[in-house]
């Protein structure tokens, strides 16, 4: 009963509350870009490591050496991962839970790429 | 009694913007998780919203801050080529060359999905705003992607301090 009676009351200042339907698919487009990102942190710093051609190309600044070329191209295929995604996805009532599953295995491989132990074995 | 320039600006990639972040990130969990239909109330809701909006934009913001400042500024110093530098203090001794070729080589690369993670979250955020209360599974998705923000900060502020214990960039 007095559940009941909360769940009323709950409903009614829910009634109060302005809400504006928006499609969950810039959400998604959003998450999973993410995921690219840290993917794309992991396959450079990888990369870099397994060869040196690739080590030099992304020495974009001799102070910070490779680093500042794996950073700015991780950022830079993030946001054209997001844009091209937000612009196929926009009007779309995309699953959030399964971008989320997506960005996560994603998320995972990058973390997998940045890990020392990882991409120190295919150094030369 | 005075810091050297390197030393400040160790002083503000690590503790001012990393002290900045923590208070970013527990304003910005306690806004997402109390973002419940049973916790919210139709005049306290717009104060809230405003409040957790201020919360995941500032933890964007000083998330990039840390890693631009810590890449592009205390980072050569730490890498610079001859004997006194910090990289090649810990590379000389075998006893400590593990900071830089674990805890230095994993900090200076994964630090940068946080910021990545938390411009998602304060999209969401920005994007999704009350709605988040009525959509309960998009708020636990922005929480969990806002904890993995921390997280992977969390790894690199800790290899960052203890780094600069063993062998401080001067």
């Amino acid at each position: 009963m007095a559940h009941a009676a909360d769940r009323r009351s709950t409903e009614e200042r829910m009634d109060h509350i302005e809400f504006q339907d928006k499609p969950e698919g810039p959400i998604a487009a959003a998450i999973i870009a993410g995921g690219i990102g840290a993917t794309a942190l992991g396959v450079f710093t990888t990369l870099a490591e397994a060869s040196e051609g690739a080590k030099n190309w992304l020495q974009w600044s001799d102070a910070v050496g490779p680093l500042s070329g794996k950073v700015l191209m991780a950022v830079l295929v993030w946001l054209v991962a997001w844009a091209v995604l937000h612009l196929a996805l926009r009007n779309r009532p995309y699953e959030t839970r399964r971008a989320l599953v997506i960005s996560l295995v994603l998320i995972g491989l990058g973390v997998l790429g940045t890990f020392p132990l990882f991409f120190q074995a295919f150094g030369g | 009694m005075s810091f050297t320039t390197r030393e400040w600006w160790g002083l503000i990639h690590g503790m001012g913007l990393g002290a900045l972040f923590l208070l970013a990130f527990a304003g910005g969990l306690a806004g997402l998780y109390s973002l419940k239909p049973a916790l919210v109330t139709p005049e306290g809701v717009v104060e809230r919203m405003r409040r957790l909006k201020v919360g995941v934009v500032t933890m964007a913001v000083v998330a990039w801050l840390t890693v631009l400042t810590g890449t592009w500024i205390v980072y050569p110093w730490y890498r610079a080529t001859g004997p006194d530098s910090a990289r090649s203090q810990l590379l000389a001794d075998e006893a400590t060359k593990g900071w830089h070729e674990f805890g230095m080589e994993w900090k200076e690369h994964v630090a940068w999905i946080s910021p990545i993670l938390a411009t998602v979250v304060a999209f969401i955020v920005l994007y999704y705003g009350t709605n988040l209360i009525r959509h309960q599974r998009v708020r636990r998705t922005a929480i969990t992607l806002f904890v993995l923000a921390f997280v992977f900060a969390g790894v690199a502020g800790a290899f960052g301090a203890f780094i600069t214990k063993v062998a401080p960039v001067k």
